[in-house]
This record gives C-alpha cells, sequence and structure tokens, in this order.
C-alpha cells in the first residue's frame, strides 16, 4: 500500500518536472505564411502592452515567436539602428535625428492631474503644479483655494506615469516632495478620493473611467485643454506623448528571402498592434487606442 | 507486508518530504542572492546603507534601504505592543471570564477576524482610519495607521493561539489552585500564564512574523514616503511594500536593489527566530 503511493508520489513529482522542462514549441507551418522570429526591445512603457500584443499574435500565428525586452526607448532605437532587434518601442516622438526610422504609433498615453471633487480651485498652471511637488507651495490657501495642508500624492519609482509627469514638467524625481507615494492608478484615485486636500495624478484612462462612475475627483485641464481620451487621441492634450514601434525603413528591402520572409513578419505585427483588434488590451494597460 | 516494512517505507516518505521543505527554503535564499548579487557587487552592500536616499532608478542612482529597515521595525514594534496585552487579554477573556456560549461566539468572531483577506484590511484602512487620522495630523496614511491595521491582523493570531496555549495547561494546575482557595485573578498570574508562557511566546513570535510579512495591508495605509519615521504621524515605507510597488516595474539595477530588500526581510525574520529560540531556552531553563 505505501509502496504505491510512494509511486504515485514519484510519478507526480517526476512529471512535474517534466513539465516544468518542456519548453512550448510550436513547430507548425502557419497558414498564412508567418513564421520566424521578431526581436522587439524599448520602452518599459510600452513592453508590456507590446508583450501582450505578441502573446496574442503568437495564438493567431502558430509558428511565430515576438521576444519583447525592456530597457529603455534609447534602447530601442540604438538596437534597431544595430540590427539586434527588429521593432525598437519608443514612448516619445522621434527626435530630429532619428528619422532614419520609421516610427508607428499604435496608442497614446496620457496623464492627468486630479483633484477630490470638493476642492474649489478648477484648475492649476503648470509652475503651480510644479510649486506644489517641488515642496514650495504647501497650503492650499496660497494658490488661492481652502486653508488645509496639500497632500501631494506621488509615484513609485519606475512607473511610466511618473516618467512622462517628470519628463513633462522637466523635474527630477529627487526634487519632489511628496507627502504620500502610490503604486498602482487605482491607489490613486482611492488615495484623492479618500483626501479633500490631495492633488495626485494618474492615467487618463483610469480618471475618465473612474469619474463617469461617480468617484469624487476631478482630473484638472492642462493649458485649457480638458483632460479626455478624446484630447489625448487627437494630441492635443499636453500631458500626453505617443507610444511608438519603429523600425529600419528598408526593413525587408534587402535581397534574400529569409530577409523577405522577416519583414512580413515585422510588417504584420506592425499593423496588428496598430488595428483595433488589441484596443482592449491598449486599455487594459490604461492607454488610449488610436482612432481608426 | 509487515509492519516492519510499512515504518521503513513511511519513514523513508517522510525524509523525502522534509528534504524538499528544506531543499525549498534553501532554493528560495540562493534565488535571493543570485538576483541581489549584481546590485550587492556594485554598487555595493555599504551604499544600501550609507547613500542619502533611495532613488533606485534615477540618472545617479541612490540605494539607501535603512529607512525603511526602520520603517518596518517600527510597524511590527508597534503593532506588538498594541496587539499583544489585548490578545493575552482576550485569551483570558475567552478562557477563564466568559460563560461558554459567550466564549465560543467570541473565538469563531476572532477565527473571522483572522480569516479576512489583508487587501480588505487595507482597504477599510484607506477610507475609514486614515481620513480619521488625517482630522488630526494630515496626510493620515503614517506609520500610525500601519500599526493600527496590523495590530488589528495580528490580534486574532496572538489570541487563538494564547487561548489554545491557556486549554492546554493540565486540569490538575487549575484544581490545585482552586483547592488552595486561591482568586481567579490570583490562579491566572501564578498558574495559568507561566503553565502557558512557552505557548505564548511562541504565539507573539508568530504574530511578528506576519506583522513583517504583512504587504498589502501596509501599503495601501503606511504613505509609502521612504525616511526615518519622526513622529507616528509620519508616513513610512517598509521593505515589503517597496518590494511590491517598484518591482513590476523595476529593471537592471534597480531590480536588483529590490531584491537585496528582500534579503534584508530574511535577515530579519532570521533575527526574529533566533531571538525567540533563545528566549524560549532561557524560559525553559530560567
Amino acid at each position: 500500500m505505501i509502496k504505491k503511493i510512494l509511486k504515485a508520489c514519484c510519478v507526480v513529482a517526476i512529471s512535474l518536472l517534466l513539465v516544468g522542462c518542456s519548453g512550448e514549441q510550436q513547430e507548425g507551418a502557419a497558414a498564412d505564411g508567418l513564421i520566424g522570429q521578431l526581436i522587439v526591445t524599448g520602452s518599459s512603457t510600452i513592453a508590456p502592452l507590446a508583450g501582450e500584443i505578441a502573446k496574442r499574435f503568437e495564438q493567431e500565428h502558430p509558428g511565430t515567436r515576438i521576444d519583447v525586452q525592456s530597457g529603455g526607448s534609447s534602447r530601442g532605437i540604438a538596437d534597431v539602428r544595430r540590427g539586434t532587434a527588429d521593432i525598437g518601442m519608443v514612448s516619445r516622438q522621434l527626435n530630429p535625428d532619428e528619422i532614419d526610422l520609421v516610427a508607428y504609433p499604435i496608442a497614446r498615453d496620457g496623464v492627468a492631474v486630479i483633484l477630490h471633487r470638493d476642492n474649489p480651485l478648477q484648475a492649476l498652471s503648470e509652475d503651480q503644479i510644479v510649486a506644489i511637488y517641488t515642496g514650495s507651495v504647501t497650503r492650499w490657501s496660497e494658490i488661492g483655494g481652502a486653508d488645509a495642508p496639500i497632500t501631494v500624492v506621488n509615484k513609485a519609482e519606475g512607473r511610466s506615469t511618473l516618467e512622462l509627469f517628470l519628463s513633462h514638467f522637466k523635474l527630477r524625481n529627487e526634487d519632489i516632495r511628496p507627502s504620500v507615494i502610490i503604486g498602482d492608478n487605482q491607489q490613486g484615485i482611492r488615495t484623492v478620493a479618500a483626501d479633500p486636500n490631495a492633488i495626485g495624478y494618474v492615467s487618463i484612462g483610469t480618471a475618465a473611467f473612474e469619474v463617469t462612475r461617480g468617484t469624487p475627483i476631478k482630473a484638472l485641464p492642462m493649458d485649457a485643454v480638458e483632460a479626455t481620451l478624446e484630447s489625448v487621441r487627437n494630441g492635443s492634450f499636453p500631458l500626453s506623448r505617443p507610444l511608438h514601434l519603429v523600425t529600419l525603413p528598408e526593413a525587408g528591402a534587402g535581397a534574400g528571402a529569409a530577409r523577405a520572409e522577416s519583414a512580413a513578419l515585422i510588417q504584420a505585427f506592425i499593423e496588428y498592434a496598430a488595428s483595433s483588434q488589441v484596443d482592449d488590451l491598449t486599455e487594459a494597460q490604461y492607454f488610449v487606442p488610436l482612432a481608426h | 507486508m509487515s509492519p516492519s516494512r510499512t515504518e521503513t517505507s513511511l519513514l523513508w516518505l517522510l525524509r523525502a518530504l522534509a528534504a524538499i521543505a528544506g531543499a525549498i527554503t534553501l532554493l528560495i535564499v540562493v534565488f535571493l542572492l543570485v538576483e541581489a548579487w549584481p546590485a550587492l557587487r556594485s554598487p555595493g552592500f555599504t551604499h544600501f546603507l550609507s547613500d542619502e536616499a533611495w532613488f533606485p532608478s534615477s540618472s545617479t542612482p541612490q540605494f539607501n534601504i535603512a529607512p525603511m529597515v526602520a520603517g518596518t521595525v517600527a510597524a511590527t514594534l508597534g503593532a506588538m505592543l498594541l496587539a499583544t496585552p489585548l490578545g493575552i487579554a482576550a485569551a483570558l477573556f475567552c478562557r477563564f471570564y466568559a460563560p461558554p456560549a459567550l466564549a465560543s461566539g467570541f473565538r469563531r468572531l476572532l477565527e473571522l477576524l483572522a480569516g479576512i483577506p489583508s487587501v480588505v484590511y487595507g482597504f477599510w484602512g484607506l477610507v475609514v482610519l486614515t481620513p480619521l487620522i488625517r482630522q488630526w495630523a494630515p496626510p493620515g496614511q503614517s506609520l500610525l495607521a500601519a500599526v493600527l491595521i496590523l495590530s488589528l491582523m495580528i490580534l486574532p493570531t496572538i489570541a487563538l493561539l494564547s487561548e489554545t496555549a491557556l486549554r492546554s495547561i493540565p486540569r490538575s494546575y487549575l484544581q490545585g489552585a482552586a483547592a488552595l482557595g486561591l482568586s481567579r485573578w490570583r490562579t491566572i498570574s501564578g498558574v495559568a500564564l507561566p503553565a502557558a508562557r512557552c505557548g505564548i511566546a511562541s504565539a507573539i513570535m508568530l504574530a511578528a512574523g506576519r506583522a513583517i510579512g504583512e504587504t498589502m495591508a501596509v501599503l495601501m495605509v503606511a504613505g509609502n514616503i521612504v525616511q526615518v519615521p519622526d513622529s507616528i504621524f509620519a508616513p513610512v515605507r517598509t521593505l515589503t511594500a517597496n518590494i511590491a510597488l517598484e518591482l513590476g516595474y523595476a529593471m537592471g539595477g534597480h531590480r536588483a536593489a529590490l531584491f537585496v530588500s528582500g534579503l534584508m526581510l530574511l535577515v530579519l525574520i532570521v533575527v526574529l527566530v533566533t531571538l525567540s529560540d533563545w528566549i524560549m531556552r532561557e524560559e525553559i531553563h530560567g
């Protein structure tokens, strides 16, 4: 009896090991002719989204493998130029010295500065926001609000919203004097909704969703542009940025069947990433899908 | 099959299972060390204690985790100071003062309290507790909030385990005390508590372990500012909250630095276990 149990245990243990070791290798020939491997590197903002898109793309095109690695927009550009990556992820406009590459927008990212709904202030200038976040203004009364201390809500290190916020206001994280640091957008919304004296910033996707649900927050306009999904989508909202995939313009123009094959795959993946088929993935990462 | 053979196979089964449990623990330690190694080599461990602040992904990265160690220790100690007397009092009430029906109902309540997921405590803390504290001392998300939430979470652990320890005192001890005509309080302070002290001490240690390791609830109410708290109203960040906040978006040196916070957490637990072992030994020999 015991022996049987022992045997069963061994079988379970060994099969667990085997499952752990066997990689999922898909060798099936693709019906649509798309096969091969792509390497995508770059912005850590886009990487999670690109990873999700890649997963779905691989499912729809067995025989392809999309390898997504993050490391910053500059790495994406450098890798594509050097040829170590097929596609780069760049979470900004291309600089003038980068026009040797072609950029394809796949989504936009926007950050809204939020206040509690009961805060009497309806808008803040960029200078006021910088003053609040760097600690030179610490009470709302100093800028025409209620006589109460400001609860400055900042994001944890590494978040893309933090990165966009800092780069837009030309701040360093070291300069910020936060009262509270939060992790994800939801926690930011909850913190501001629970504190009438708080100021924070979250992805516009999240903020818009919560406002329609009646959460007591309001998203501030920036430079008189309302913080809406539409203003992010058409690029008029200042605190927003495009999310790009970039490639070499001659990708595929080179000779050789293998080259042409990978070019077809690159084009197919970029078109897929910019299509409405991945809008749900884009929204799940709190980005704004493009108008299709 | 002879009984002795059954015995042998059982023995080997148990040995194998024990070996697996041990190996997993060792593997976790090895994994932590391997992942933290790049940060321990460069910038080097001293940076984690001597840098000015914690800005791991800035262009001039700084890696001071000492304030987070302080935050973890302060939150844990505070919670234990609050929850230990309350927990023991609850256990004593349940065992010696409450009528049986009330005692069993009380136990059920404590079990329920122990079963509430930590994120629920955190959410409650964020929407109810921190606004209350904010009325005294903004921003409300603070060491005090973390201490209160943690106390609430470890209270049932201390109470239930202490109650079990009190329940397992040999009946003859209590009968002896009754025969001597001791009052109920004298019985408790002179007989019951000394007899159950080992069980109660391990209950406290177990609760401390839970408080050190708690992440979600603390993350939601503690404010997460990396600083050595100068008052109980100051926001703090614990080591666990640090990992949970930043790991999802960390790369390279930043990621390795987070594994160093994991390693520090492990060191804290080792210190706690050693301390409790030492206390127990003193108790037995003393």
